[in-house]
């Protein structure tokens, strides 16, 4: 399964429309978490009539897997150029599975400061929760197979597929 | 007994060539180095935020070993560790004249007992942390926080830190380290370190006494002692420390000489280019090295050195305990987990 780059911007048009009719003339902050979820929030920002302030989280300092994974740090370091004491924020993934980084990444978030709200946009959303985590916006819900994930490509265009991963002895 | 260091330093790598101990640069590649510089800068942001913390060695113990003293040093590890929400223990051992070997080896065996993972190791012999390393328990990180005359690793990669956030990258650098080479662990890590990242030209000036050609030439640098030749048209310009009790021992004429001859001054940097960086590890001797009105001029930069210096103490620190846990847990969890 594939998605082109009309079909992802389809997407992401309906999920912008969401963010105007949830938060109204205020928009909230977007907050990429790096890489896919970063493309997805510039994306959404540059849908959104009045643009918002935009932010980007690396979470691997807050994974909870350093001790069976070590250390996987994305290429640029958390940016969020403005102040997270008292702001609505978005924060913005391409895919959801676990939920374990939406987790890393609020314990981040909270280390900058007390935000007022925060809300959570997905593209995809391809469930096996671990934590008792759901999307407020979600682009697409999929059912897919434990051996399958969804890996967005971009910045640009943008497009999506689904992938096999290998499967270990134990699942 | 001595502890000359391995020729080769193998034992710092798992066997994909992740870090797990961080012993010396030289014999490293260019890429793991760009890693440590890389990952140091996701830290440095650290250091801005409401809560300067983050969670990654939660639960682990990092002990600072120093058998020689050191506040400076000590320090920033000891801040480097927090930072990463270690817990963290200083331990100062006086020095002790007599064998030192089993002595160690003890002092070692003892702290493994109380569960520690990472092992900040400084010490008067070069090789001590080698030897640690070989003999710590699997899964306990080692890092050499200056060994004898051998090396001091986390030094010279946060010179090349700030080395490259002032300058961009090594390609085309011409980088001058001035002053008591002989007896500088901090000089040796730099040369190589400046080697392997690319530099142009690495200059070496200093006092014949201090500064022996043949085993210089061997490091591949430049050699000079004329301070106006050597700092001509270089980007950057390390001082080093002058280790004052070395005065007694005629390395030197006097203080005040060494300074006519080597202290940078204004005058001096003139030669240098004008958009020149002025560095040194610290603690600085006014007067004797540097004069003041270049330690606090503008080309300084040397307190944005310590600040650095904590980010890459934490990469090093956090690298070298995921190497250790990649090799403990190989192939563990899921690549892909969301």
């Amino acid at each position: 399964m594939r998605w082109n780059e009309a079909e992802i911007e389809a997407r992401l048009t309906a999920m912008a429309e969401r963010v105007a009719a949830d938060y109204g003339e205020a928009p909230p902050a977007l907050v990429g978490i790096q890489s896919g979820g970063a493309w997805v929030a510039e994306a959404l920002n540059a849908r959104l009539a009045t643009a918002a302030p935009l932010g980007s989280l690396d979470v691997s300092f807050y994974r909870d897997d350093f001790d069976t994974r070590g250390l996987k740090r994305t290429v640029k370091p958390s940016d969020l150029p403005f102040e997270v004491d008292g702001a609505h924020l978005l924060l913005v993934d391409d895919v959801l599975m676990t939920g374990r980084t939406i987790r890393a990444a609020m314990n981040e978030l909270f280390d900058y400061g007390r935000p007022a709200s925060i809300r959570l946009a997905v593209l995809f959303d391809i469930g096996h929760r671990e934590l008792p985590i759901r999307p407020d916006i979600c682009g697409e819900t999929l059912a897919l197979p434990p051996h399958q994930r969804v890996e967005l490509r971009g910045p640009a265009p943008l497009v999506a597929e689904v992938i096999e991963i290998p499967v270990k002895a134990d699942e | 007994m001595t502890l000359a260091p391995p020729p080769s330093s193998r034992v710092q790598l798992t066997d994909d060539g992740k870090l797990r101990h961080f012993l010396s640069v030289e014999h490293l590649s260019r890429s793991l180095l760009e890693d440590i510089l890389d990952t140091a800068a996701s830290f440095v942001d650290v250091g801005g935020r409401a809560i300067k913390k983050v969670p990654l060695l939660r639960g682990k113990t990092v002990v600072n070993l120093f058998f020689e003293s050191s506040t400076r040093t000590r320090s920033t590890f000891e801040l480097a560790a927090k930072r990463l929400s270690a817990d963290v223990l200083n331990l100062d051992i006086a020095k002790s004249a007599t064998s030192k070997g089993e002595t160690l080896l003890d002092t070692l065996r003892n702290l493994e007992a109380m569960a520690a993972d990472m092992f900040v190791v400084r010490h008067q012999d070069s090789g001590a942390p080698f030897f640690i390393a070989n003999e710590v328990t699997p899964g306990v990180a080692v890092i050499n926080a200056g060994d004898g005359r051998h090396a001091h690793p986390t030094q010279a990669m946060l010179d090349m830190y700030t080395i490259r956030h002032y300058k961009g990258g090594f390609a085309g650098l011409r980088v001058a380290i001035v002053g008591d080479v002989l007896h500088s662990r901090v000089a040796r890590s730099q040369v190589h370190a400046l080697n392997i990242l690319g530099a142009e030209e690495v200059r070496l000036i200093g006092p014949r006494t201090l500064l022996p050609v043949a085993a210089a030439e061997s490091l591949g640098v430049t050699v000079c002692h004329d301070m106006t030749q050597g700092l001509k048209d270089v980007d950057v310009v390390i001082m080093l420390r002058l280790q004052k009790e070395r005065m007694d021992s005629a390395f030197l004429p006097s203080e005040a000489e060494f300074f006519r001859l080597y202290g940078l001054n204004n005058e001096k940097l003139r030669h240098a280019k004008p958009d020149a960086i002025v560095m040194h590890p610290g603690p600085i001797n006014r007067g004797v090295e540097i004069a003041s009105e270049v330690a606090d001029g503008p080309r300084s930069v040397i307190l944005n050195q310590v600040t650095f210096g904590i980010a890459v103490r934490m990469a090093v620190m956090s690298m070298a305990i995921s190497g250790q846990e990649s090799s403990q847990n190989p192939e563990q969890g899921d690549q892909h987990g969301r």
